[in-house]
């Protein structure tokens, strides 16, 4: 199987119904998508395949065969992107561990969206959870990137 | 970078090498000895606290300083927080100063327990001593290099200078000079004046473990690696006491990349914290682990607590609760006869169900043996305990036995206890020391908790003519967590009663609490702020039901009740823990409990007039020696939906070292308080915790949690006074708030948590 990773060009041969996520982080070293659920229900694992943010925990390779895959370690070459700028200036993290999958999703939904509105951000971001409770800076940090102030 | 990097194999100037660290290790304990006056803080820990600047500064020759923290990093900011204190007193660039994590060695460091808000509490002032020291010794090395008093010599913003000369050094040119000199005493320190701080109490000090999080490069146990590294899922009993007595190993070895298949037996009851035991898949990935566990097809037997049912243990807690059997545990005047002679009489019980802590990077270990040493990369909050009950395992002794603390994605409890780091260690054991990586699943973890417990408080007041409270009785039935540790204790522990119940500060003659018995079915562990939970939402709930009953606004009530403003001697209300901290230091103060009411219900515009299905809700508690009050506004649905378009929180937590990680704690807490509130409990059946994953234990998402946090900040200008707790403080007062905020939104009381669907009818 065939597969890009944050630009690389990779093949894979194992159990075709393995989970991109523990191909990422088990066969590549990945590891900036994260386990939370292993169920879709949380985000922390959240990726980009070709270009649309997906579960990678719920994602069997069969499915992720042929697509071009952006992990949290391929989003920018130095930790630039608007979303990671905005990210580190309001202090967003606490334990951090659920922010790679925040900060993917959130890249997907400006990329998608440049001027979110609340309604936007709650759709998109309520796919991911923060068990820490920084949701209200998730929100801001996102208006941030997208250039509204905050 | 945020990379984890282990202290003892830096190339160090200032500061001790790896071999010191392990000689270091047969200093005697310097814990409390019978004759000394009584020690609080950090001295009083288990190992006390050794001033020595080299075990937590080092420098090198290009001036970078590296601060070795040990404590655990879980979202509070104390990798942050502690460095600001170092970085202040040793007047460093902070852009020149990184951090290490310290492995678990307690004989070295002081104590590890990163629990009970203590980070800072405890070590602010021995960190703030650690640089102030390092800084001295760099001062008297320059000295001596360039034959001048030490007097005269400036250490500033790294920079070391002597003006007469118009000679200059970095901290780096001096390091090596400054570790070979006399350490000095605690006593001939000078710290610097508030006025004069560098970073301690800014609110603009980036997170140093910023650019990992957000590159996803920062390690945590779940990303731990080692070449060869295999991946194992344990299959635990259903039910704490229980054990495979059948599975099906052929099955999982049939999965391609399953390499063993090992039995862990299951440990004697109470088990502290040993693993549960049962049957564990190790594989070249998690991905067929997990397949070989699915294919184990196990035969449980389920020991004596298979029978545990929520629903009938909580008609036994309600029926404890109305006994008069319990152990007294505060007496003050007469709270029966008050009770029984009442003209006016409320009474009222709460329900509080198990918890978990879910944080959102499920426990994980990495564990090696090699050479007769073990070594642990482990997601813990207490690293010591870690290598203690690693090294008892294995029958090493602990110095062969080395655990590294990664990050933690999250902690809230329930990684202080070390049992997936065992079980790595066991498993590594088992497949002649490789390195074998244990992942918990989520359903692991919702299913093999150290649970908050599950309580009933029963309350009763006696009312004067005025409505004001005369008499007060609550009775407290919950199992404790320390069953995880003696056969059936029955009854809370000191320090359980001491959060909320027998501290409780208010101004009320009569007064009695008492502690029916209670027995444990599964595994009861600290979640974060703990007792204080059950015991604020019940007096905060009803307290706010008294008003109603008096016909009297809610605040204007809990103030007079509360009484005037005083220092409170806390044995004096039969709390003899105290938080661990001293009486005369640390009193039960309300006029502070009054002040964070005052601003936050001023700051909430307490008293204006609110739409239909709106409601403003007030709960205020003092917990972990700091005060916190909570203003929630919520908006009910007609199909009973709780929305809670804001809050405001007001804590008065002493000093402030890093107040943006104040309010990111007061933010959070909110959050998760209103989980508590609406949405999550662990419920048991046939002895089984019956929720998997975040399907069936909601927590709040972007959408439900509470919208617009605001917190207050009160107090914390003199660095004088002793600091309080913050991690955990903000918790307990956030989900009676909004209890009370249903109540004034609906006219309904809930009693019995969480809401779910109780409005909805």
């Amino acid at each position: 199987m065939d597969i890009t990773v944050n630009g690389q060009a990779r093949s894979f041969e194992g159990d075709p119904e393995m989970p991109l996520l523990w191909y990422l982080r088990d066969e590549l070293g990945l590891t900036g998508a994260k386990f939370g659920c292993g169920a879709g229900l949380c985000g922390a694992c959240v990726v980009h395949i070709d270009g649309v943010a997906s579960f990678s925990c719920v994602t069997p390779m069969t499915v992720a065969e042929g697509t071009q895959v952006v992990t949290i370690e391929g989003l920018s070459p130095d930790g630039t992107h608007p979303v990671q700028a905005a990210w580190q200036q309001l202090n967003v993290a606490q334990c951090g561990y659920c922010q790679a999958g925040q900060i993917m999703q959130a890249a997907a939904l400006l990329a998608e969206t440049p001027a979110p509105t609340d309604a936007d951000i709650d759709a998109a971001m309520s796919q991911n959870i923060c068990r820490c409770g920084t949701y209200p800076r998730i929100r801001a940090a996102i208006k941030r990137a997208a250039g509204q102030g905050a | 970078m945020a990379a984890l990097e282990n202290v003892s194999r830096r190339a160090v100037l200032l500061g001790l090498g790896a071999g010191a660290l392990v000689l270091s290790l047969g200093l005697p304990s310097l814990a409390q000895e019978p004759e000394e006056p009584l020690k609080f803080g950090a001295d009083a820990m288990p190992h006390g606290w050794r001033d020595d600047p080299r075990l937590f500064v080092s420098i090198a020759p290009d001036g970078t300083v590296t601060v070795t923290i040990h404590r655990s990093e879980m979202g509070q900011g104390v990798r942050t927080s502690i460095a600001m204190a170092v970085a202040d007193e040793l007047e460093a660039d902070w852009s020149r100063v990184r951090v290490a994590q310290a492995p678990g060695d307690e004989p070295t460091f002081g104590n590890q327990d990163t629990d009970g808000s203590r980070s800072l509490r405890h070590f602010f002032g021995p960190m703030r001593r650690a640089g102030a020291a390092a800084r001295q010794m760099l001062r008297e090395a320059a000295a001596a290099e360039w034959g001048v008093p030490v007097d005269d010599v400036v250490a500033e913003n790294h920079v070391l200078s002597h003006a007469a000369s118009g000679k200059q050094a970095g901290y780096g040119d001096m390091a090596a000079r400054a570790a070979e000199g006399e350490i000095p005493a605690r006593e001939a320190l000078v710290l610097k004046s508030p006025d004069r701080f560098r970073y301690i109490g800014r609110t603009d000090v980036g997170l140093i473990d910023n650019p990992g999080i957000v590159t996803g490069t920062a390690i945590y146990g779940m990303d731990a690696k080692a070449e060869g590294m295999l991946f194992a899922v344990v299959a635990r009993p259903p039910v704490v006491g229980g054990r495979a007595v059948s599975h099906d190993a052929e099955a999982a070895l049939k999965v391609p990349g399953v390499q063993r298949v090992v039995m862990i037996d299951p440990p004697p009851q109470p088990s502290a914290f040993q693993p549960l035991g049962g049957v564990a898949v190790i594989a070249t990935n998690t991905w067929a682990a997990m397949r070989g566990r699915d294919a184990l097809n196990i035969q449980w037997e389920d020991g004596p607590h298979g029978a545990y049912d929520s629903e009938a243990f909580k008609a036994e807690l309600e029926q404890a609760a109305r006994s008069t059997d319990g152990v007294v545990v505060r007496n003050q005047g007469d709270a029966l006869a008050a009770l029984q002679q009442a003209q006016r009489k409320v009474e009222a019980e709460y329900y509080i169900p198990h918890l978990a802590q879910a944080p959102m990077e499920p426990p994980a270990a990495l564990a090696i043996i090699r050479d007769g040493r073990c070594e642990i990369w482990a997601c813990v909050q207490a690293p010591q305990v870690t290598r203690v009950r690693v090294a008892e395992k294995l029958g090493l002794p602990p110095e062969a036995v080395t655990v590294n603390v990664t990050l933690l994605g999250g902690g809230f409890g329930r990684k202080s206890k070390p049992d997936f780091a065992i079980e790595a260690a066991l498993l590594s054991r088992e497949m002649d020391g490789a390195p074998v990586k244990v992942v918990w699943t989520r359903d692991d973890d919702l299913h093999h908790g150290f649970y908050h417990t599950v309580s009933v408080e029963r309350l009763e007041a006696a009312l004067d003519d005025s409505g004001r409270p005369v008499a007060w009785l609550h009775r407290t039935a919950a199992p404790t967590i320390g069953s995880i540790f003696a056969p059936d204790p029955m009854q809370k522990l000191p320090f359980e009663l001491g959060m909320g119940l027998t501290n409780m500060p208010l101004d009320i003659p009569n007064v009695r609490a008492e502690n029916p018995k209670a027995q444990a079915h599964t595994r009861i562990g600290w979640y974060r702020s703990v007792s204080n939970i059950p015991h604020a939402f019940a007096i905060q709930s009803f307290i706010a039901e008294l008003a109603h009953e008096a016909g009297r606004d809610h605040r204007d009530y809990l103030l007079d009740v509360i009484g005037p403003a005083r220092k409170i001697d806390p044995t004096e209300l039969g709390d003899v823990w105290n938080y661990g901290e001293d009486p005369a230091r640390y009193p039960v103060d309300t006029g502070r409990l009054r002040r964070v009411i005052e601003t936050a219900t001023e700051a909430a515009g307490w008293g204006r007039e609110m739409p239909a299905r709106r409601g403003l809700g007030l709960a205020a508690h003092y917990s972990f020696v700091s005060y916190v009050a909570v203003v929630a506004e919520v908006e009910v649905g007609e199909d009973g939906s709780v929305r809670i378009p804001a809050a405001h929180i007001a804590i008065d937590c002493g000093p402030h070292v890093n107040p943006d990680r104040i309010r990111s704690q007061m933010e959070g807490a909110v959050i998760m308080g209103s989980g508590q509130a609406l949405m999550s409990q662990i419920t048991f059946a046939r002895g089984r915790a019956q929720q998997n994953n975040f399907d069936t234990y909601p927590v709040p998402r972007m959408d439900t949690a509470p919208r617009e946090i605001h917190v207050h900040l009160v107090g914390g200008g003199d660095y004088g006074q002793p600091l309080g707790g913050v991690g955990e403080p903000g918790l307990p007062p956030v989900t009676p708030a909004i209890i009370n905020a249903i109540f004034a939104a609906t006219g309904q009381r809930i009693r019995r948590l969480p809401v779910g669907n109780q409005l909805s009818s």
